[in-house]
């Protein structure tokens, strides 16, 4: 059995684009050859900056002769049923045989498709391949039309066996697959002959080329761990930077240098940020000082003086960065010692946050009002966590930033240090941003919270107000991510907070308050309401006394409550996706949603997480089913009678001793969950609400509700009544499933 | 880069790069007579790369981006500065090896250094023109911009057209080992009367900072915008035919009213009186103008339209 290689040799291919591409070759081949009938043994896919490559082992040779028999009409049909037949299986009459059948002679049609060699078939899927390959970006060159990510040079397609390699007959625009590639594009830039995969790995490595990018990866951590361990220090693992900077070399050479002295008290981060996004290089720390000293980079040469010109380009550049780097950061120190951190933000408010939700200056503004109400309820002092969100964007005004955007945060922090605020204030510059991602840790300073919470609720009224709501896939503002923010910062920390109290106020903040539009250099102050337009008609308009133009507005109150209802319900929405990653199933959410203070979202979780644990008793699963039976027959009863059986069970008109104990455990339980339930003791009121369960069990076995004296069927329908009005006080078990 | 054939100044860089793209066969061009942010702008490349009929040609030019300019400060920015560029098309199938052979004209030893082509995909939304192609570094140092055109003014480029790009102040101060680029020599520093680069240009860096940033009549240079935008689209809304009869469609005197508004908008920008949202509306304007000059100039025999007599 064959093996095939397939080499496609190509001007550079961009670094990241490599993994995807080794797999879809893979796929696309391994895929076209099975289905055309072929079977193989084991398949690889590798890359280079300059190849895409794939080995295929125990390739069959042909494809199988496939028979089919067709059974066609009778040999004395009409004679147009016959030539249908012909026509449907491509036959002449005389290649047609006769054969007996049960009921007389019928013409059977035998198609063999005979086996194709692998050559042939090798040759079709590849062109296919090729032409429909599937690049997030390709381009035609020269005068031609084929598409590929660069130019296509060369493609290397062979099948080899124990007799030798044969060339796939394929020929792509001009491009002829042969058996031959080249080496490393300096170093063994001549052609070598290829004989099957063994060898070519073998000749590659000899002409400089690492085909294996994980190869190409191992080896350049190993020498940069051994290069830094010689120094006593150790590189910054970065698995991302390490597969970038392996798809940039067929030969890599790892070279390691120090970090100019002047340049070590820049804050690590920014060392780590400017080495990477410039220039690729790895960051070397060094343990007892626990700075960033060194760098290491990758080269794609081995030269006459080992890398020594290559190191020295390299620092020099380097050098210019941090250069840069240095000079933003000094002159945003001396902004910070001249004008404070606030200061440093002041050009804020030139800057448009969003047309309709006016300037970053607005944004913070609201922020800060927010934070103040919210800080009480997190434990921290409302003047500092005011003093937090006012400072806590300015960094984006700041040199360093608007170089590495990257930054925010973490530059706010250093600059506030540096301005002498509190820690507290600090830490909420960097920290206010968090949680960005699922994994992110949430912030527990209480400053931290109060910013971080402010921020995120902002942003969702602020884009809820102008009607820029995600849908589907699209969530341009990052919307779902701030509002999963705000439910990790407030479960997390166990923060107490109605969202309505704070997201109804925004409102009237917003269509009083006095807007600052950027204009021009100048910032112009309009006495004007944000343009909300959805919540104000215009009624009047005139001069004042000033000369000043105003305008008049109704407020459509109605309209903002609809909108702050719809926030809510996006918010429970992305509190059902969070906790149904936690175990705790939707229906259960919506039965406690149903209860008061559901815009409390750390207590809709308590309740959540009690029922949920509730629900996987014996007791509570059984309670369900007690609770819509009697639901069930009282609803019935309602509706057939026309009045509402709510008051007035009296244990008097008992019949039974199931019936009293009924009474007695509905008694007890009321007087356990209604105390539990304002001690938001979630557990004890379900544990009283489902140890019912044995009462109306017992009760629904031996009474017979609809009883023939009128008296006893009211009484035990308000009884009913009163299971249910019990249960529902502890959640809306109607909406529990099952 | 001691080395016996290294240049010894600025100048000998942009020679060598002369005799040498010369020497494979392009045209060498000399600048556009008009302020633009980059070699691209030049019609030898902009419009030249539209339609079928082939060219290569290679020039210097003087490039303004008056957002840079750092009052000849900085070592590495600058308000005006020198783009090479080359342009071939159909783009040949050793345009790498071409443009390697470049960097060993100014005495880049590519046996000891390390020269990569890194991913980096070119995208002018004024000129309504995207590329695929590479940065290329040599010692992790951004040397030049190696672009295969795929559109132009909202054109599909047939053929594809390859363009060369190099940043020659950088490039330059990298060969010579220059720090500062008020350092760099100028011309030969033997030479009777030896001109450092900031001999020429840093009392210009000087002025022209303090002019964009602080003096321009943003007012005069709106007007200055609207008008070039409404000559552009006079001119290409006039007959194809003259009075005497000549077809002749004007795309190149429309395509500098495209240029001006292009810089005027550059100019503004660096006034800082274009609001974000604005940006991208005036960034429309333009190329708008740049589409319509293009479709404008594959009209024209230079843009490759047969005329329909010589079909005849």
């Amino acid at each position: 059995m064959p093996d095939l290689l397939i080499e496609l040799f190509s001007e550079e291919i961009p670094a990241r684009m490599q993994p995807k591409a080794r797999a879809d070759l893979q796929k696309l081949i391994t895929d076209g050859v099975v289905e055309a009938g072929l079977t193989y043994a084991s398949a690889g896919a590798f890359s280079t900056p300059r190849r895409l490559t794939l080995t295929i082992e125990g390739l069959t040779a042909n494809s199988p002769t496939l028979r089919e028999e067709r059974k066609g009409p009778r040999t004395d049909a009409p004679e147009k049923a016959i030539e249908g037949f012909l026509r449907s299986t491509g036959l002449t009459m005389d290649q047609l045989e006769a054969r007996d059948d049960k009921k007389g002679q019928v013409y059977f049609a035998v198609i063999e498709k005979p086996g194709r060699p692998a050559t042939e078939i090798v040759a079709e899927v590849l062109e296919k391949t090729i032409r429909n390959f599937p690049w997030p970006k390709s381009m035609r060159w020269g005068a031609g039309s084929l598409r590929w990510v660069r130019p296509l040079h060369s493609i290397l397609a062979i099948l080899s066996d124990e007799a030798g390699a044969t060339v796939v007959p394929l020929d792509i625009d001009g491009i002829t697959a042969g058996d031959t590639t080249r080496g490393h594009r300096f170093m063994a830039p001549d052609t070598i002959q290829v004989g099957g995969f063994e060898s070519y790995t073998k000749q590659l490595k000899a002409a400089k080329v690492m085909l294996d990018p994980a190869e190409r990866e191992a080896a350049i951590w190993h020498d940069a761990e051994q290069m830094a361990f010689a120094k006593g220090w150790e590189v910054v693992p970065d698995k991302g930077l390490l597969a970038e900077v392996a798809g940039l070399v067929e030969w890599p050479v790892t070279l390691m240098g120090e970090i100019d002295a002047q340049f070590l008290e820049l804050p690590p981060e920014v060392l780590q940020t400017s080495m990477k996004e410039h220039q690729k290089f790895f960051s070397v720390k060094n343990p007892k000082t626990g700075r960033i000293e060194g760098f290491v980079t990758v080269a794609n040469r081995e030269t006459a003086d080992h890398g020594a010109t290559i190191l020295a380009g390299n620092q020099k550049v380097l050098s210019a960065r941090l250069s840069d780097a240095k000079f933003f950061w000094e002159n945003d120190l001396r902004t910070v010692a001249a004008h404070g951190l606030e200061g440093m933000g002041a050009g804020l408010d030139a800057v448009t946050f969003h047309n309709k939700l006016g300037s970053q200056g607005d944004r913070i503004r609201r922020i800060e009002a927010l934070a103040r109400e919210i800080a009480p309820l997190v434990g921290a002092s409302p003047d500092l966590a005011a003093e937090a969100a006012r400072v806590a964007k300015s960094d984006l005004r700041s040199e360093m930033v608007y170089e590495f955007p990257e930054l925010q945060g973490v530059m706010g922090r250093y600059y506030a240090q540096k301005a002498g605020l509190t820690d507290a204030v600090a830490d909420a510059c960097r920290d206010h941003y968090a949680p960005l991602g699922p994994s992110d840790d949430v912030p527990s300073e209480p400053v931290s919270v109060a910013v971080a919470l402010a921020d995120k609720i902002d942003t969702l009224t602020g884009f809820w107000a102008i009607d820029e709501k995600p849908t589907g896939s699209k969530d341009p503002f990052a919307l779902r991510r701030a509002a999963l923010g705000v439910i990790r910062l407030v479960r997390e920390n166990d923060v107490r907070m109605g969202l309505e109290r704070f997201i109804a106020p925004w409102f009237e903040r917003e269509l009083f308050a006095t807007r600052s539009y950027p204009s021009g250099n100048g910032i112009v102050e309009k006495p004007q309401p944000l343009r909300l337009t959805q919540f104000l008609t215009k009624t009047g308009e005139g001069e004042n006394e000033d000369g000043s133009y105003y305008e008049d507005f109704d407020i459509h109150w109605a309209q903002i409550d609809v909108t702050v209802a719809d926030l809510l319900s996006f918010f429970h929405d992305r509190l059902k996706v969070h906790l149904r990653d936690a175990g705790i199933r939707h229906d259960v959410i919506d039965a406690v949603l149903a209860m008061p203070g559901s815009d409390d979202l750390t207590l809709v979780v308590k309740r959540a997480e009690a029922l949920s644990e509730t629900l996987k008793t014996d007791d509570g699963e059984n309670l369900i089913q007690g609770f819509k039976r009697a639901n069930n027959i009282l609803t019935q009863a309602e509706e057939k009678d026309g009045v509402e059986y709510s008051f007035g069970a009296d244990v008097k008109f008992a019949e039974t001793e199931e019936e009293k104990a009924l009474f007695a455990a509905l008694d007890a339980a009321e007087a356990k969950i209604a105390p539990a339930m304002a001690a938001e003791d979630f557990a004890a009121a379900m544990s009283a609400m489902a140890s019912l369960r044995a009462p109306i069990d017992a009760f629904f076995e031996a009474v017979q509700i609809n009883a023939e004296a009128e008296v006893i069927r009211r009484n035990r329908l308000n009884l009913l009544s009163r299971i249910r009005q019990i249960c529902l006080d502890v959640a809306d078990l109607t909406k529990i499933e099952g | 880069m001691a080395k016996a054939d290294a240049p010894k100044s600025f100048q000998e860089i942009i020679l060598r790069l002369m005799s040498y793209w010369a020497s494979k066969g392009c045209a060498v061009l000399q600048p556009y007579d008009m302020e633009v942010g980059a070699g691209t702008f030049h019609p030898a490349t902009t419009l030249r790369a539209l339609g079928d009929k082939p060219w290569a040609a290679a020039y210097v030019q003087p490039s303004r981006r008056p957002t840079d300019g750092r009052y000849g400060e900085n070592p590495n920015r600058l308000q005006h500065y020198y783009q090479y560029q080359v342009l071939i098309k159909p783009s040949p199938p050793d345009l790498q090896e071409l443009y390697l052979g470049s960097l060993r004209a100014i005495g880049i030893d590519t046996e000891l250094h390390d020269i990569r082509f890194v991913e980096d995909d070119w995208e002018s939304p004024t000129l309504g023109a995207w590329g695929l192609g590479w940065e290329v570094w040599c010692d992790g140092m951004e040397v030049s911009q190696f672009t295969y055109f795929q559109q132009v003014g909202g054109h599909d480029c047939k053929p594809v057209s390859g363009e060369l790009t190099y940043g020659l102040e950088r490039l330059a101060m990298y060969v010579l080992g220059i720090d500062h680029v008020m350092d760099m020599p100028y011309n030969d520093p033997s030479a009777p009367i030896a001109l450092k680069y900031g001999d020429v240009f840093r009392q210009t860096e000087q002025e022209y900072s303090r002019w964009n940033f602080d003096i321009a009549d943003t007012d005069m240079l709106l007007k200055h915008f609207e008008d070039a935008e409404a000559e552009c689209e006079r001119i290409l809304a006039s007959p194809e035919t003259d009075d005497a009869g000549r077809k002749i469609i004007m795309a190149h005197p429309a395509y500098d009213q495209c240029i001006k508004a292009s810089h005027l908008f550059n100019l503004l920008d660096a006034r800082g009186v274009i609001s974000v949202t604005e940006r991208q509306a005036y960034i429309g304007r333009v190329r708008a103008l740049a589409k319509k000059c293009a479709d404008a100039f594959v009209q024209t025999e230079a843009g490759g339209a047969v005329e329909s007599e010589a079909v005849a």
